[in-house]
């Protein structure tokens, strides 16, 4: 029986694109759903009752949420391109760096791109510092692996688009190539890599969508 | 790679020490425990976690692994021959690990908060988060356990270390704010868990004693109350 794959996302998820490359490198088949997020379907409420929230890979009607877990369960199911390095030691950095990722170096980006412009300065101290940390683990390689994509490019992809439409929106440059050269490659080998550019959704929708957050954010804060 | 050369940074009341000290039981590592106070970050904690500059750090030879999931699953890798923490199956292994980062990102933090919550009203409203939280590992737990004692079935596994940890500090809030956490009428199946887990032998004698953990909490309550004055 020719096993069923589904994948529940919406068109700008960082997050789900995640699972999206991971799949298109194993070369998986599967079937799309895009959720609206402001009137999430009965399926996705069923398949992740918890949190609501895309991505969710669904495997044979069985659901796997979070993004970070179900890159590990793609990797672990489907063992061919491996995503992870084998040895424990190296598989630990891979897991803690994306952890950061996720957690401080977003944290910090958000609370940049949410900055008024007289606080912006002191929100991109946390960033920059951040950033360098990125810096040092890329030194001396293409991807954050060696010569091929594999897990910590995929969980720090959001970045290598998302740091273009902030420096745009915001007229700053922030990732610039002599401070982070390695960084700066890294993101020009990643975004153009074949298995990656054909999946970025359409710029033009993402500046127009983050220009929106971005002014919601403001108004709220401004004191009345 | 000397197998025998293993330390652990930690501070004995630290939930998340607490479950790399059950792996590395559970696995019969021999380890040399070098408390830290976190107060005064020493040279050492500082220089293998420079990221985060905190507790827990597992010194592997020279390698530092930092962050005790990782820690643990690290555990679970290299001493592959031990018994296992991780379920075999990759679909069993994914919702244990969507389960831990629950905990960690939403149910521990709960608590975080009502160190800092204001007003009766947010306590209460967290107090009903947590108790959601313990019926959702109920329903888990019987999944799971298959009918056997823990939550990776006749041994315990990955989300019994990581939930488990947390007993102590539970029935330290518990006290606290006069709430019965671990409701034999609400979640029966946990309380029968919360005993077998921690009367087992790689688990006792490492969770600090809930009277200690209460002394603690009324410092970090103090502390919190003394930051939010200022």
């Amino acid at each position: 029986m020719a096993e069923e794959v589904k994948l529940f996302r919406t068109w700008s998820s960082g997050y789900a694109l995640r699972i999206v490359w991971a799949l298109k490198l194993k070369g998986i088949e599967y079937e799309t759903i895009f959720e609206d997020l402001t009137n999430k379907s009965p399926s996705l409420l069923q398949y992740n009752p918890i949190h609501g929230k895309v991505p969710v890979l669904v495997h044979d009607g069985k659901p796997v949420c979070e993004s970070l877990v179900i890159l590990e369960y793609v990797d672990e199911t489907w063992k061919h391109n491996p995503l992870l390095p084998q040895d424990p030691c190296e598989k630990s950095m891979a897991r803690f760096w994306a952890n950061f990722g996720d957690d401080k170096l977003m944290k910090s980006i958000s609370q940049l791109f949410i900055a008024r412009e007289k606080d912006q300065d002191v929100a991109a101290v946390e960033a920059l510092e951040n950033l360098k940390l990125v810096e040092e683990q890329l030194k001396g390689k293409k991807f954050f692996h060696g010569e091929t994509i594999g897990y910590l490019d995929l969980a720090f992809g959001w970045f290598a688009d998302f740091v273009s439409i902030l420096e745009e929106i915001m007229s700053l440059k922030l990732v610039d190539g002599e401070r982070f050269p390695h960084l700066s490659s890294w993101i020009q080998h990643f975004i153009d890599a074949p298995v990656i550019r054909d999946c970025w959704p359409p710029r033009d929708k993402m500046i127009i969508k983050f220009q929106v957050m971005r002014e919601k954010y403001l108004a709220a804060a401004t004191p009345k | 790679m000397p197998t025998n050369d293993v330390k652990l940074l930690g501070a004995p009341a630290s939930q998340y020490v607490n479950r790399v000290q059950f792996a590395l039981n559970l696995k019969s590592i021999d380890y040399e425990f070098i408390p830290q106070n976190m107060r005064e970050k020493s040279e050492l904690l500082l220089k293998s976690n420079p990221v985060h500059k905190n507790i827990p750090v597992l010194l592997h030879g020279d390698k530092p692994i930092c962050d005790s999931l990782v820690i643990v699953q690290y555990i679970d890798e290299f001493w592959f021959d031990g018994p296992s923490i991780l379920p075999s199956d990759p679909y069993d292994r994914a919702i244990a690990r969507f389960w831990a980062a629950y905990i960690d990102d939403k149910w521990i933090p709960f608590f975080k908060e009502l160190t800092t919550a204001k007003d009766e009203e947010s306590k209460t409203a967290l107090v009903e988060k947590i108790l959601e939280g313990l019926k959702f590992f109920e329903d888990v737990f019987v999944k799971a356990s298959k009918g056997k004692c823990f939550f990776g079935g006749e041994t315990i596994g990955f989300l019994d270390i990581v939930l488990g940890c947390y007993l102590g500090w539970l029935k330290a809030w518990g006290i606290q704010l006069d709430v019965n956490f671990l409701d034999e009428a609400k979640t029966p199946a946990l309380v029968g868990w919360a005993e077998s887990f921690s009367s087992d032998k790689a688990i006792h004698g490492i969770i600090p004693e809930t009277e200690e953990l209460f002394r603690i909490l009324q410092i970090i309550l103090a502390r919190a109350a003394d930051a939010a004055s200022k």
